[in-house]
This record gives structure tokens, C-alpha cells and sequence, in this order.
């Protein structure tokens, strides 16, 4: 009855929301999301690069989003220039430098939009092996940062005051971004990728009391939101990725209405 | 500020850097100035010679502290005097250019910072926090909540709570490590002026009933001062330091808070019940530097 083609979207839309989840609720309460957009999209170089270097554009993409994360934590420490414009140099630079790379790269004939907005439907058996199983350690790493990640988001020099290693567990946290970034690009592709784990968030927030409850709350919406932007998708036939994100969109703006009238 | 405009004080920095050695000798103002090296091996924690450069520009000068049990050190300084970073130094978060600093053995350090703006999208309720990183069971908590007197808050979230009873659950929070020395930075920020007395009489008797040490910092002179065994007032180097009375009159201290300042501090003095030790610092005030004649 349902095809083939459609499942398949189904169970990679819902294990990326699954994994999504926690990572977005790091990113929003240390206010990363703009960094997280930027290495997000950086990471079109980073398919360049894979056509370029004939590599598997995974890996490409994993290790071009720790690179560009990387370069920003080291721009970062400057004082001359605000992070944001730095973000927002970087952003803009590096989009314009994989768009132009990639049709360089591969002609005309690449599927430039399908890196841009990603190609839900024509996810294979390989990718879910990729997104469960990419997933499963993602969140095993998630787990075990979970407290010190929670510590650092409340205050970061009370955690280190403690003992924590503040660097040591913001750059694990970054590793598993950019795995989770290189999943979300067979899905909703790089411009859309950060919006995955962000809007969820935004979505839940005003009905939860606890940081877990959040994230919980966060991967049924983004769930929710996959079922159904992939109906949306199918019956009007929209592009899937954008009809997901829309709908996560849509969602967050009631949620948000429903906590102010509150 | 009444005292010297900031470029003569910047001058009298450098002045001061420059005789730094003929003018400690000639300062009275009671605290060791010689060349001396050795840690107190009696205080908590003792940094000798801590120097801190940014590019070229000094943020410490060769500064010394010791903070012993039972006593309460508060810094005083303008702003950009290095406090922060001093204080950052002592936690172990900085790496000094110059200087070292001895902990006393296993040393348990409560650290209250000063700035917390939690993000509103990271829900977490009071007891959660207090319990993050540790296992801590319920009745601890509540014990911790009553002893700096904010149980009320328990179950609330920690973005909604008043100024005041944030800075009592980061000063529980600080506790429940049972720490032998408790460091705090600003802690009365967002407090309005009746709590600030009560959260500076709350901090006394957790060092009476404790007997931690106290690390204070401040740029708020009067009630602070009076709450303290020994004042540090720091301006990249330590100007003068020792009994809250003597530093109040002292001249490095009124150049760079004003004779206002030091009159004021004699209107907030609260009565101290019990001896200061004195460790053989302090000196009686040269008479060139009481307020009378400095009018």
C-alpha cells in the first residue's frame, strides 16, 4: 500500500529527528545555532572535495565541518571583528566557494539542489544503514556527554571551576555535530540540516521542565513533523525536505502562540 | 569616583611600578613587602608574585595573596583592576605568565561566579541544578536550601527566580561540594540593598558554622568592607591591604575610590564581635593617611 520509496523517507526522517533532538538542545542553549548553520554550510565544500578527491562525500563532509569548526573556535578568540560577522563571513563565503566548486566539479549535470534541500525520497537501503547506525553513535556519545555537556551549558566557567573539561567536552560535542550533519544532508540537505535540530527545540520548549523532558518532547515533534511534511510532500507534490522543515516551522509557531497566550 | 582622574591614576600606575620597591617600603600600610618567596604554609591557598601580561599590557603585577580557614578576604578594586583574573587564577582557570600558587592539600574550592544568565530555552528546576554532576539525595538538598535560605525555591525553575535567591542557590550550589574555601565574585549582584546586607551576614555565619575560608570580591566598598577580616585592594598590583579600618584610610585606597568613600565606610561599620587575626600584617595607620588630614 504505502511504497517502498515513501517508508524508506519515513524511517530516515524519524531516526534523523530522534538524533537530531539532543544535539539541537545543546546548540540552543549555548546560543551555537548560528555556528551550527555556518558549518553546516561549509560543508558544501566539503562535497566538492569528495568529487574532487574521488572520496566517499560522508566522510568528505565530516571532516570539511570539523575543519571549518575548528577555523571558527580559532577566529573565535580574536577581538578585532565580532563572531557574528565572522559566521557570517564564513557562511556566505564557503556556500558561495561549494556551490561554485561543486558545478565546477561535476558539470552542469550535478544535482546541486539535491545537496542544497537534500533528496528525502531518493534515500537508499545504505543510508538508513548510515543514519541508524551513524545515529547509534551519536547518541551513545550524547549519553555518555550528557551531564558534563548540561554543566557547561549552564554555566561553563562554574563547570570548569568544578572539573570539568570544558574544551574536551565541547569538542566531542562538535565531532558528533558534524557526523549528524553529514546524515541530515541525505535528508534535508545543508541549508536545511540545522533547522532540523533547532526548530524541534524552539517547538518544545515552552512544554518542558526538565532538560531530558525537552529533548524528548523536541523528537516527537520532529518526528511528528516528518509524517507529516512527507504527506504534504507526497500528496501536493512538494520537495520533502523543505515540506518537513515547514511543518516543524508551522508547529513551533503554535506552540510558541499556545505558551503566550498562557 | 572623587579620587584622581583616570590619567593620573594611569600615571601613578606607572610611577608606581617603577619605585615599586621604594614605595612599598614607604607605604605603612602593613602587609609584607620584601622580596619574600615562601608560601604560608598555614593559609588554604597562597599565591606569591602572580604576574598576568596580555600582549603588553600588565592586568597583575607580582600580586600575593594568602586566604586562611575561618577568614574572610574580600578584593576590592576599580574596574580593570584584575580582579576577575585573579580570582580566575586562584580557581586554576588561567594560566599566569608570572608567580605561583600553592593549595593547601585535597583543597576544596565552592566557587560562586558572577554572572549567570541561564538560557531561557534550557529548563532545569533549582534542585536539579544543585544536584548536576553529583548525586545528592533529596533531604541534602533541602538541608543546603535551608542553610542559605532559599527552600522555597526547591521546585522552581532556575530562569525564574529573583536575583537574590539565584545568587543563595549558586552559594548552595557552591556548598554542597563541602568546600574548605568559598570563592565569590560579585555576589550581590541583582540583590537590592536590604538583601545585600543579609546575604553578606549570611556569608559570615557560613563561615562561622563551617569554618571555610572566604574569597570575596567587590567593587561595592561599605557593607562588604565591614563584613571582612582583611580587605585586598588591588589595582593590577595590591595597593594596600589589612583590617577593613586601615585600608579605608589608607591614601592608595582613597586616590582610587575617592574620600568619599572612605567617610562613607565609617557610617556602614557594623560591630565585630570577635578578634582579627592579625598575622603580624598589620600595622597601625600612619597618622599622614587619616581621613581628618587628607580632607
Amino acid at each position: 500500500m504505502i511504497e517502498p520509496f515513501l517508508l524508506r523517507a519515513l524511517a530516515a526522517g524519524v531516526g534523523l529527528a530522534i538524533i537530531a533532538a539532543p544535539l539541537g538542545a545543546v546548540l540552543v542553549w549555548n546560543r551555537m545555532a548560528y555556528f551550527g548553520e555556518t558549518v553546516a554550510q561549509a560543508s558544501l565544500v566539503g562535497v566538492a572535495l569528495g568529487l574532487l578527491l574521488n572520496l566517499d562525500v560522508t566522510v568528505s563532509v565530516i571532516v570539511t565541518t570539523l575543519a571549518v569548526a575548528a577555523l571558527l573556535i580559532v577566529l573565535g578568540r580574536q577581538k578585532l571583528v565580532p563572531l557574528d560577522a565572522i559566521l557570517g563571513l564564513t557562511h556566505h563565503g564557503t556556500l558561495a566557494l561549494g556551490v561554485i566548486a561543486t558545478t565546477l566539479l561535476a558539470g552542469p549535470s550535478v544535482d546541486l539542489m539535491g545537496y542544497l534541500f537534500g533528496d528525502v525520497f531518493a534515500v537508499t537501503d545504505s543510508d538508513l544503514w548510515l543514519i541508524y547506525g551513524g545515529g547509534a553513535v551519536v547518541l551513545a556519545v550524547m549519553a555518555w556527554l550528557w551531564q558534563p555537556l548540561l554543566r557547561v551549558a549552564v554555566h561553563e566557567e562554574l563547570a570548569s571551576a568544578e572539573g570539568v573539561p570544558s574544551r574536551w567536552v565541547r569538542a566531542g560535542f562538535i565531532i558528533v555535530l558534524a557526523l549528524t550533519i553529514a546524515i541530515a544532508m541525505k535528508i534535508v540537505g545543508v541549508l536545511l540540516a540545522i533547522a532540523f535540530l533547532i526548530v524541534p527545540i524552539v517547538a518544545a520548549r515552552p512544554f518542558a521542565s526538565t532538560p531530558e523532558g525537552l529533548v524528548v518532547t523536541a523528537g516527537i515533534v520532529g518526528a511528528a513533523s516528518v509524517a507529516l511534511g512527507l504527506t504534504l510532500s507526497a500528496n501536493a507534490d512538494a520537495p520533502g525536505g523543505p515540506s518537513i522543515v515547514l511543518c516543524m516551522a508551522l508547529i513551533a509557531g503554535l506552540s510558541l502562540a499556545i505558551s503566550a497566550r498562557r | 569616583m572623587t579620587g584622581a582622574s583616570p590619567a593620573e591614576a594611569e600615571d601613578h600606575a606607572h610611577a608606581h611600578y617603577a619605585r615599586h620597591q621604594h614605595d612599598h617600603e614607604s607605604c605603612g600600610c602593613g602587609h609584607d613587602h620584601g622580596p619574600k618567596k615562601e608560601f604560608d604554609t598555614s593559609a588554604l591557598i597562597s599565591a606569591r608574585g602572580l604576574t598576568m601580561m596580555r600582549g603588553d599590557r600588565i592586568v597583575l603585577d607580582h600580586v600575593d595573596v594568602d586566604i586562611h580557614p575561618r577568614e574572610i578576604v574580600t578584593l576590592i578594586g576599580p574596574n580593570g583592576s584584575g580582579k576577575t583574573t585573579l580570582v580566575r587564577a586562584l580557581l586554576g582557570l588561567e594560566d599566569m605568565t608570572g608567580g605561583e600558587i600553592s593549595r593547601m592539600e585535597d583543597l576544596r574550592i565552592g566557587y560562586v561566579p558572577q554572572r549567570f544568565d541561564i538560557d531561557r530555552t534550557l529548563p532545569m528546576t533549582v534542585s536539579r541544578f544543585l544536584s548536576l554532576g553529583h548525586k545528592a539525595p533529596r533531604e541534602n538538598l533541602r538541608a543546603l536550601l535551608a542553610e542559605v535560605g532559599a527552600e522555597r525555591c526547591s521546585n522552581q525553575q532556575l530562569s525564574e527566580i529573583s536575583g537574590g535567591e539565584l545568587q543563595r542557590v549558586l552559594l548552595a550550589r557552591a556548598l554542597a561540594a563541602k568546600p574548605d574555601l568559598l570563592v565569590l565574585d560579585e555576589p550581590v549582584r541583582g540583590v537590592d540593598y536590604t538583601g545585600e546586607a543579609d546575604l553578606y551576614a549570611l556569608i559570615g555565619q557560613l563561615r562561622d558554622q563551617r569554618g571555610i575560608g572566604v574569597l570575596l570580591v567587590s567593587h561595592d566598598l561599605h557593607v562588604v568592607m565591614a563584613a571582612s577580616d582583611r580587605v585586598l585592594c588591588l589595582n593590577r598590583h595590591i595597593c594596600c591591604s589589612g583590617v577593613p579600618e586601615t585600608v579605608a584610610q589608607h591614601p592608595e585606597y582613597m586616590r582610587l575610590f575617592g574620600v568619599e568613600a572612605a567617610r562613607a565606610f565609617g557610617v556602614y561599620r557594623h560591630h565585630h564581635d570577635h578578634a582579627h587575626g592579625l598575622d603580624g600584617r598589620e600595622l597601625p595607620v600612619p597618622t599622614s593617611a587619616s581621613p581628618a588630614e587628607t580632607l
